[in-house]
């Protein structure tokens, strides 16, 4: 078989040797679901003919805990939505109470914000494309590389919060604490290294045959149906519908730096893995061009009165361009100390709701490369 | 590009979808994100409206949810002048009045092609019986498919239309609906394989006979 062939998708299955179905339950403990998500999926021989996806086993009512707590106290909390990009949950979260109360934020602060909500898309991109390596079967090695990546992010996110993971670095009205020069040294050294290993990282698997093989034409999803499903991020990208937030609505200071916005065309698999890689480059870009930019002064708004925190009578949807997609919180105040209302708008679970359609006609083993190419994070799925 | 304000998004829709009531429902919060409140029966037609209009083509539904308001009395107190003993008094007087609850669906519609938006629309059950029903978007809108599920398990909102209306946070046994407002957490119940005596009571208060299976079940051979 020349290459030409190989890259050629495989023939349509046609075995249906006794007519009957199979039913598998894939998950929930299954590493490659990342975490514990279930499907139920019924086989002709080894091609979906139906799948439901089965969610809740991690629920613990995110919702009602907000409502029960100041709009502070869910700050924190919101760090354990998607555990992968606790910087951009905040600042979703801040974005919505802001809008609601009218809050200004400093100009510092809306910088750092960008920073670090560009570091997050970088490490949550990279070890995505660790995860989908690990998931066609490339155990471990890629995603050590992309790891160990992500490591040097989650230790600045350490040396600025306190914490690698578990953030909890926004207010409403700035930031919890300053970055100090030598913190923003450390941060560019370590942005002005990352292309090297993007390349390298691309080298070795973009153009990788196996990995063309195994995602080019699978699970292909078109513009029309991406938009009436709410797709949104890579996901939406991929299938070549131009819709960043960060372009949109320009919230933040995004309007003040240059970007690409990355477009796929086949909506495929690898489109969706290519986009990640492409969304990385730019992210790189915004960081060195807000590092440059950033103004001294402060980075909270002195008028903010963060304890006994209450916005006037009202309603916010606040949304923002989370690695994963449109992350949203939507609040009602009734005037109180608690959320009369908390909401949050979660992209992996309504990026969920065509993966029977992405899955139908493949094989097993290609559910496991569109679920990954997805991006899911089950403590957002199932809040 | 801007979009039109809501009245006018308000006088076209009753325009093109006979019968539709339409009403706008002010937000005073500083976000200034007001609403438009639709009556159930078009609701469908209006959100077709909405997708496909050449103006505003809101074809991209991102948020949907369910809002429990619950049933209220508002005091207001007047003061009236009265004569009493031939002589004239001001007296207070208090008038109550009630507002009964209902639940409520919000959707946040955007559009892709004109990048604009959001235009909020939200549609009001009745009241907050068992049995609330509301007309379901999922047709209009595929993004509404797992979020109005969603509001049906937690809110106990019936989406009429729904392809596939079953609990998908909650398991299939549970039986309430745990954002209500009014939600009562169960007692510290926990599963035993042979219950017996008070345990066994315990148990058939908190499952009741499995009302759906999680979909395995549909999964059928085709001819």
């Amino acid at each position: 078989m020349n290459t030409t062939e190989m890259l050629q998708p495989p023939p349509a299955m046609t075995s249906r040797l006794d007519g009957e179905l199979m039913e598998v339950s894939m998950g929930p403990q299954h590493p490659s679901t990342h975490g514990v998500f279930r499907m139920n999926v019924a086989l002709d021989g080894e091609m979906v003919v139906k799948l439901k996806p089965v969610f809740g086993y991690l629920h613990r009512n995110h919702e009602k805990i907000g409502e029960n707590t100041s709009y502070l106290g869910s700050m924190p909390y919101t760090d354990r939505l998607d555990y992968f990009c606790s910087m951009t949950n905040n600042w979703a979260y801040a974005l919505s109470v802001e809008k609601l109360a009218g809050i200004e934020v400093p100009e510092r602060a809306e910088y750092l914000r960008v920073i670090l909500a560009e570091l997050t898309r970088l490490q949550n991109h990279a070890s995505l494309l660790g995860f989908l390596l690990s998931d066609m079967g490339a155990w471990g090695t890629p995603l050590m590389y992309a790891f160990r990546e992500r490591e040097k992010i989650l230790d600045l996110f350490e040396s600025l919060s306190g914490s690698r993971m578990m953030c909890d670095y926004m207010r409403f009205g700035g930031c919890r604490v300053d970055a100090g020069p030598d913190w923003m040294e450390r941060a560019k050294k370590i942005v002005d290294l990352f292309p090297k290993f993007l390349d390298e990282f691309e080298k070795l698997i973009l153009s990788n045959e196996i990995v063309i093989m195994r995602t080019q034409e699978v699970g292909k999803l078109s513009a029309e149906l991406a938009i009436n499903a709410g797709m949104t991020g890579p996901m939406l990208r991929a299938c070549g519908v131009n819709y960043d937030i960060r372009k949109v609505d320009g919230y933040g200071f995004y309007p003040r730096f240059k970007f690409r916005v990355p477009l796929g065309e086949h909506g495929d698999c690898y489109d969706r893995l290519m986009m990640r890689a492409l969304e990385m480059h730019e992210s790189v870009g915004i960081l060195k061009q807000a590092m440059e930019q950033i103004p001294a002064g402060p980075v909270m708004n002195p008028k903010v009165k963060i304890r006994a925190f209450r916005p006037p009578v009202g309603e916010a949807y606040g949304r923002i361009e989370g690695p994963k997609g449109e992350l949203g919180f939507y609040l009602i105040s009734d005037g109180g100390t608690n959320p009369y209302r908390y909401r949050v708008r979660p992209p992996s679970f309504i990026n969920l709701t065509v993966l029977e359609d992405l899955c139908l006609g493949h094989t097993v083993a290609d559910v496991m490369v569109i679920l990954g190419s997805v991006d899911i994070v089950l403590g957002e799925v199932d809040r | 590009m801007t979009m039109e304000s809501l009245e006018q998004i308000k006088t076209r829709v009753e325009a093109a979808v006979p019968g539709a009531k339409i009403d706008i429902i002010p937000n005073p919060g500083p976000a200034q994100q007001s609403s438009l409140l639709i009556d159930n029966e078009h609701a469908a037609a209006v959100a077709k409206f909405l997708r496909d209009d050449s103006a505003l083509r809101l074809d991209f539904c991102s948020n949907a949810t369910g809002v429990d308001w619950l049933d209220r009395t508002v005091k207001k107190t007047v003061k009236v002048k009265k004569i009493v003993d031939g002589e004239e008094k001001e007296i207070d007087e208090t008038t109550e009045e009630f507002f009964p609850g209902y639940l409520e669906a919000v959707y946040h519609l955007y559009s892709m092609t004109h990048k604009h938006g959001p235009v909020i629309i939200r549609m009001r059950t009745a009241d907050r019986a068992e049995n609330a029903r509301l007309p379901s978007l999922t047709p209009v809108y595929r993004s509404a498919e797992f979020q109005e599920r969603e509001i049906f398990d937690l809110y106990g909102v019936r989406f009429d239309g729904h392809p596939d209306l079953r609990r998908i946070l909650m398991w299939d046994e549970f039986v309430d609906y745990p954002m209500r407002k009014d939600y009562r957490e169960p007692d510290d119940y926990e599963y035993e394989p042979t219950p017996h005596d008070d345990v066994l009571e315990k148990a058939k208060m908190h499952y009741s006979a499995r009302p759906q299976l999680d979909g395995a079940e549909n999964i059928t051979a085709q001819s």
